[in-house]
């Protein structure tokens, strides 16, 4: 099918600024402005109509999430889909790359952000984004802990830096810069971690806040669609919220009119106050605050109380976690680069730190401006991807938050969450999903239905302002849109995937100058165990490349 | 140019190649891969007739789709590119998906189920390690690389070299590695798990735990041992066969996992297995990310599920639970018990491989293929997962087994009907 018109459906666009019953035009994978004979014809009458979901923090691809599956079978005995016609696909809350693509399109998503890529599996977080069906892809490569990095920071040689950057880029097919503890992961290595931004690395003596900065410096003159995706040191340990206001402190030098300088990444995991596991409190009031001030967005992380699988680049927290639930544990060091680890969670609503972690993300959700949070639960750490609807509908449902916190322990003793009676509206909830992952990940061909954009769109059977008291008709339409078009195909129908497509990868390449970089090139590739003619992606399925 | 060599997982990447391969970084087994020739099949054969590609992915096909339940196995000597596509033809042929894993590093799988792995690349043993322990495993003549490469005499940023690295064997008898190392201790047969739970148990501090003598080393040897483990600022442990096919098999790689567990409370370690074959590794991964477990997988209810001990090639042959086979890149026939070859005998078997070996005997279809690696590209994760690319640098009129599976893959979805979904 080529053409399409979608007829009568109430438009939320918060983007183009618009709220009103209107017909949507479809031709050749775009929206247009009219079309004189669409092929089909769809009846939205009496039901939404939004742009399709983008995800900006999954670990859906690559040496984590496959290791997951093979260290936890006992995730992966849920059948989701069969055969038949199209793949099968199964998982509990990690799933195989076929199901991956499946369920985010049935939950109207068609573009996801895998964030956590060593640049030396970049092959393999490739190849797996190419087995992951429908959706639109970008992965971003890690940098926070690599040599070459800190080796430029502490020469102060920021040109160089941003030539190591765009170089990645091109290697690697990655779309922005990723930083997952910078400084701790190497500290790692030496049996240690950094404690606060001024701690140094072992080896360079660099600290966090030299590498943060100097990164960002690079990002900034590469002009780069995302800024930095962050993820804050001391992860998932009480008090840390102080050491992320600042991190988000340290953007203030810079300055950047058309998208944010810094995104901070599941934030919930480093929102938490008090001074052990036992007093454990919110920080989402002061880092709310703190992110309504700054140039900086944020991401939610929020948790889903059931089985989870924490993995992170984050290798020292992984192993303190494994520590305390003393359940498996992987751990992946990546030669010069960065590290990995893997713990198996259950969130009980039991435990007093998991509700209040549950809590922590919906006060994130709904004290933050509503143009700069995104809904995540970093997926598989947090929970599953397939449960934003559910967050949503919590983020607009008071009466909902307060259902699920009668099965919750004592979530009142240590969060501001019951007294909040914020509601997020449906269109707040769009920007969550729609408008601000574009803007943040400086994408303008989606996220919105202006012309021109991709014809990736969504309908939901509901009003345009549902009665939030109604929250089960709201989670159980956003859970099962009517229809899901992907580049103007039909994917999706009352829920049920019915087309297998192929996604676009999207990567951002940059001028660079190897000649800059040679001498150190050289060097570091004579302690990786790769030859530098070998390293990076040579191809993928489908891609884009950004200039 | 550089190409990597397809021989066993340390898919050496830096061979130069200059219209001909330079002998001077190769092993004797990459040699005898790369620069001299076996015997090859030379045409595609049904019954042992000459037929055309066509006729015989045909009659493959024909196999597969009648087959009540066929196994699909092997996969460890060939790209990731083709092993997809093999995957994909297990569920779509509602058939069994096995690896050469189930007859090699299973217990490692095994084990990594009940603990996962804290491992690391073999770049970590490179440039950091200055403990370096080889269990129940000979590198120097099964990797011959691996120790001037990764973990003996090669020259890291923070371990330059041999001097300043302490290498540790454990094994049976003294090998090739053992004369390489700077410590030897011979065990007894079978005594892995009992000398692994010892030596955690001095490290806890439970000393008065362990009798004077374990497994044919006596008490202050363990504690030497020991110590010399805590010595390191950064330790590598490397297993292979020794540890995962004597006695107690999954539970010895268990108590590796363990006592890794425990020295990572004290200094930094990483365990890693010493895996065969060049892409045996990939061929557990690409199962893993298609259809959510390493091997042993079965398709037949239409969505993939997992039990080693009922759908492992051997346990499937052996019960008589298929009644056809697929063989891709590797050669059971030689490898499998007896009476499981027997059953092979008696079902249709096709086979997929650039050489003649006992399955070929054995075979009712015969594709020959490109040498992946050689006349085929593709990548390949090394032992350690890190994925490296081969490169095609020599003609060849054979399809390569990516073009031999699509070829079938395609005919199965034509009849039965469905989506294109590789």
């Amino acid at each position: 099918m080529v053409s399409l018109e979608v007829r009568n459906g109430f438009v939320i666009d918060p983007m183009n600024g618009v709220f009103e019953v209107k017909d949507v035009f479809v031709k050749d994978g775009r929206i247009v402005e009219s079309l004189d004979k669409p092929e089909m014809v769809v009846d939205a009458k009496g039901k939404v109509v939004v742009a399709g979901g983008i995800d900006v923090h999954a670990h859906v691809a690559g040496g984590k999430i496959n290791m997951g599956r093979k260290m936890r079978p006992e995730e992966m005995r849920y059948p989701r889909f069969k055969s038949d016609n199209l793949r099968s696909g199964v998982g509990r809350v990690l799933l195989t790359s076929p199901a991956i693509g499946y369920e985010y399109a049935r939950m109207g998503y068609t573009t996801v952000v895998e964030p956590a890529m060593p640049a030396l599996y970049s092959i393999h977080t490739h190849e797996e984004l190419d087995s992951i069906p429908i959706v639109d892809k970008m992965a971003l490569p890690l940098f926070g802990n690599w040599h070459f990095v800190f080796k430029f920071v502490k020469n102060d040689e920021i040109e160089k830096l941003s030539n190591f950057i765009a170089w990645v880029l091109a290697k690697t097919k990655g779309f922005g810069v990723k930083v997952v503890n910078p400084c701790g992961v190497e500290a790692w290595m030496f049996h240690g971690n950094v404690y606060s931004l001024n701690d140094t690395d072992p080896l360079f003596g660099v600290s966090p806040k030299e590498v943060i900065t100097g990164l960002i410096s690079a990002i900034e003159r590469l002009k780069l669609p995302h800024s930095l995706h962050i993820h804050c040191n001391l992860l998932g340990i009480p008090g840390n919220y102080e050491v992320t206001l600042e991190t988000i402190k340290l953007t203030r030098r810079f300055e950047n009119s058309e998208r944010q300088v810094m995104h901070v990444t599941h934030v919930q995991f480093n929102s938490y106050a008090g001074e052990s596991w036992k007093d454990m409190s919110s920080g989402a009031e002061f880092v709310a605050k703190e992110v309504n001030r700054n140039n900086v967005t944020v991401d939610m992380g929020q948790v889903i109380l059931g089985h989870a699988t924490t993995m992170t680049a984050d290798s020292p927290f992984q192993y303190e976690l494994f520590k305390i639930f003393k359940t498996k544990w992987s751990n992946l060091d990546v030669e010069l680069e960065t590290g990995s680890g893997i713990v198996p969670v259950y969130y009980s609503p039991k435990v007093r730190v998991h509700s209040l972690m549950w809590a922590i993300g919906l006060e994130i959700g709904l004290l933050v401006d509503v143009d700069k949070v995104v809904i995540s639960t970093d997926y598989p750490n947090g929970g599953p991807f397939y449960s934003y609807p559910y967050i949503a509908t919590l983020l607009m449902s008071e009466k909902f938050r307060e259902e699920e916190m009668k099965r919750i322990a004592n979530v009142e003793r240590y969060s501001i969450l019951p007294s909040l009676s914020e509601e997020r509206t449906l269109e707040d909830v769009v920007k969550m999903t729609r408008v601000n992952p574009a803007r943040i990940l400086g994408l303008n061909d989606r996220g919105h239905l202006g012309e021109n954009a991709k014809a990736d769109l969504v309908i939901y059977d509901l009003p345009p302002e549902p009665n939030p008291r109604d929250y089960e008709s709201i989670l159980k339409a956003l859970s099962n849109p009517s229809l899901v078009l992907k580049d103007g195909k039909i994917v999706v129908k009352e829920g049920r995937v019915v087309k297998h497509t192929w996604g676009e990868t999207i990567w951002v390449k940059r001028d660079y100058d190897e000649e800059l970089i040679g001498d150190e090139l050289e060097d570091f590739f004579n302690y990786y165990t790769v030859q530098r003619d070998n390293y990076g992606v040579p191809h993928v399925r489908r891609e884009v490349v950004l200039c | 140019m550089k190409v990597s060599c397809p021989f066993c997982g340390n898919v050496c990447d830096d061979i130069n190649f200059d219209g001909e391969v330079e002998r001077e970084k190769l092993c004797p087994l990459g040699e005898s891969k790369l620069t001299r020739e076996k015997k090859r099949i030379p045409y595609p054969m049904v019954e042992g007739e000459r037929v055309s590609y066509d006729e015989a992915i045909e009659r493959a096909v024909e196999i597969l789709l009648n087959a009540k339940r066929p196994l699909l196995y092997g996969w460890a000597s060939t790209v990731n590119e083709a092993i997809r596509l093999g995957v994909i033809l297990a569920e779509k042929v509602g058939g069994v998906y096995d690896t050469t894993s189930s007859v090699c590093h299973g217990p490692s799988i095994l084990a990594t189920i009940e603990e996962g792995l804290p491992g690391g690349t073999l770049g970590q043993a490179k440039n950091r390690a200055d403990v370096v322990v080889f269990w129940g495993c000979n590198p120097a003549e099964a990797h011959p690389r691996h120790p001037t490469r990764y973990s003996v005499m090669v020259k890291g940023f923070l371990v330059e070299g041999r001097r300043l690295r302490k290498t540790v064997v454990v094994d049976i008898r003294k090998t090739a590695t053992a004369l390489l190392s700077s410590k030897f201790y011979m065990i007894k047969p079978n005594s892995d798990f009992a000398i692994l739970t010892a030596l955690r148990s001095i490290i806890n501090g439970n000393d008065s735990a362990v009798p004077n003598e374990v497994g044919g080393l006596s008490k202050s040897q363990l504690r030497e041992f020991a110590e010399l483990l805590l010595s390191a600022k950064y330790g590598v442990i490397f297993f292979g066969m020794g540890a995962t096919h004597t006695r107690g098999q999954d539970r010895n790689v268990e108590a590796l996992i363990k006592l890794v567990q425990t020295l990572n409370r004290h200094t930094r370690y990483i365990l890693q297995p010493m895996r065969g074959h060049f892409n045996v590794t990939g061929a557990d991964a690409v199962a893993c990310w298609e259809a959510g477990y390493g091997y042993a997988i079965d398709f037949s209810r239409g969505y993939p599920r997992f039990n080693p001990t009922e759908f492992s090639a051997v346990q499937l042959l052996r019960r008589r639970d298929c009644d056809a086979m697929l063989v891709v890149g590797s050669d059971p026939v030689a490898h499998f018990p007896f009476d499981v070859v027997r059953h092979m005998a008696k079902i249709p078997v096709i086979q997929i491989d650039p050489h003649y070996n006992l399955t070929t005997k054995v075979a009712n279809v015969v594709i020959p293929s490109a040498i992946s690696g050689i006349e085929a590209e593709g990548t390949v994760y090394r032992m350690d997962g890190v994925p490296v690319r081969l490169k095609k640098f020599r003609e060849s009129e054979f399809w390569s087994d990516y073009e031999i599976l699509k070829a079938m893959l395609e005919r199965v979805v034509e009849r039965k009907g469905g989506d294109v979904v590789w």
